[in-house]
């Protein structure tokens, strides 16, 4: 559901930076998308066949990169991978902090038809 | 044979919403209304700490915004308390954004200082995710939902400016780990404040209500140094794009 108003956000950027260069459709979109986002991919691509129609857009494929979230260790500064019910660092054991790895949530780049 | 070409946007999805909600902030900080964002799943008792907290402000008018997916019954109770309280539903979307909460509060008026509670929907990912306006974000945790909760929905906990521990009555039934979850908490968000509070005997509001008071009343010194920059000509404004949304 709420990738519905996500996805016409997306399209609305799209169309708005390819039509400031001439470009007669968008081929591809990349995203880039964190794990704590919160939004799914597959959800997005079904979203943006169906609200694309009768745009620049229509017919393009979307690309996602995912991202991992990450921690910083508190202790020895080691970025990681949290495991399940912990925030403890693999290397020294000290509580990990959030950072903004795995929060990304933007186009990285369109491809564009002239 | 057509030119294809890749060009780099690097352009955040988020940046409308935000820009909206801070529109929303700058206009109710202008209006002296301190704007909570409350969050929490189904049952909580969102609805439930909002009532204990607003018996116990002093001084502050309390308004309250209702979001709810299809139902109407949290408002009509609180109107039934003589609160100002307004009604959002969404037909399905899982959580509040910044343009509901922007139309919404248009045709509100504030008549007195005060502060605006929105009851976000029922849902521990999302709100989360979506900034509305808000001066502070309030998460209602349990310790009928278990002290893993900070580990399994750590990004709620990461944002919130405070965290609400409810049905800490029920703690002599339940095998709750305090210390697991604060150090959950702590390891997601060194400063927030954590209050126990039962909503059901009414402990622990008192402080809430005082610590929402003191906030309120440091948003408003900051909106007075906000004046004075702008009467020496200083323009304050967070943003360049245009203002297309109005
Ligand atoms: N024992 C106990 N029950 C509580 C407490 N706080 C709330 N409840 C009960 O929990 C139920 C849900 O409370 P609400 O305040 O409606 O919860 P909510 O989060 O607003 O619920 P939704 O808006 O439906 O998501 C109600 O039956 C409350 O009486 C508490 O501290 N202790
Ligand atoms: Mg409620
Ligand atoms: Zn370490
Ligand atoms: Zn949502």
């Amino acid at each position: 559901m709420h990738e519905f108003p996500i996805t016409q956000q997306i399209i609305k950027l799209a169309e708005e930076h390819a039509t400031e260069l001439c470009a007669s459709r968008i081929k591809s979109i990349k995203l880039v998308v964190g794990d704590y986002s919160g939004f799914v991919g597959d959800s997005i691509q079904m979203y943006f066949d169906v609200i694309s129609q009768g745009t620049l857009c229509e017919g393009a494929v979307i690309e996602i990169e995912h991202v991992t979230p990450k921690m910083k260790c508190t202790g020895c500064g080691e970025l990681f991978e949290r495991e399940f019910l912990s925030f403890a660092c693999p290397k020294c054991g000290s509580d990990g902090e959030p950072t903004e790895i795995g929060k990304e949530f933007y186009i990285e780049s369109i491809e564009i038809e002239r | 044979m057509h030119d294809v070409l890749k060009v780099n946007m690097m352009a955040n999805i988020h940046d409308e919403n935000d820009h909206i909600a801070a529109h929303t902030n700058e206009d109710l900080t202008d209006r002296q209304i301190y704007v909570i964002n409350v969050m929490g799943a189904p049952g909580v008792g969102k609805t439930t700490t909002l009532k204990n907290i607003i018996r116990n402000m002093k001084g502050l008018k309390p308004y309250v915004i209702e979001g709810d997916i299809e139902s109407d019954i949290d408002t009509r109770d609180l109107r039934s308390l003589g609160i100002d309280t307004f009604q959002i539903n969404t037909f399905g979307a899982c959580h509040l954004d910044a343009p509901m909460i922007h139309n919404q509060v248009q045709s509100i008026k504030f008549g007195e200082k005060g502060v605006l509670f929105i009851e976000n929907i029922g849902n521990l990912v999302c709100p989360a995710e979506f900034s509305i306006g808000e001066h502070c974000k309030m998460l209602i945790s349990t310790v009928t939902e278990g002290s893993d909760k900070p580990y399994k929905y750590p990004l709620a906990f990461e944002k919130a400016d405070v965290i609400i521990l409810n049905k800490t009555d029920l703690l002599p039934y339940l095998d709750f780990d305090e210390e697991f979850y604060r150090k959950g908490v702590r390891a997601l968000n060194k400063e927030v404040p954590v209050f126990k509070v039962s909503g059901k005997t009414g402990e622990g509001f008192a402080e809430v209500a005082a610590w929402i008071q003191k906030k309120a009343e440091e948003a408003k010194a900051v909106h007075h140094h906000h004046h004075r920059d702008e009467d020496t000509g200083y323009h304050h404004h967070d943003h360049d794009t245009a203002h297309t949304h109005d």
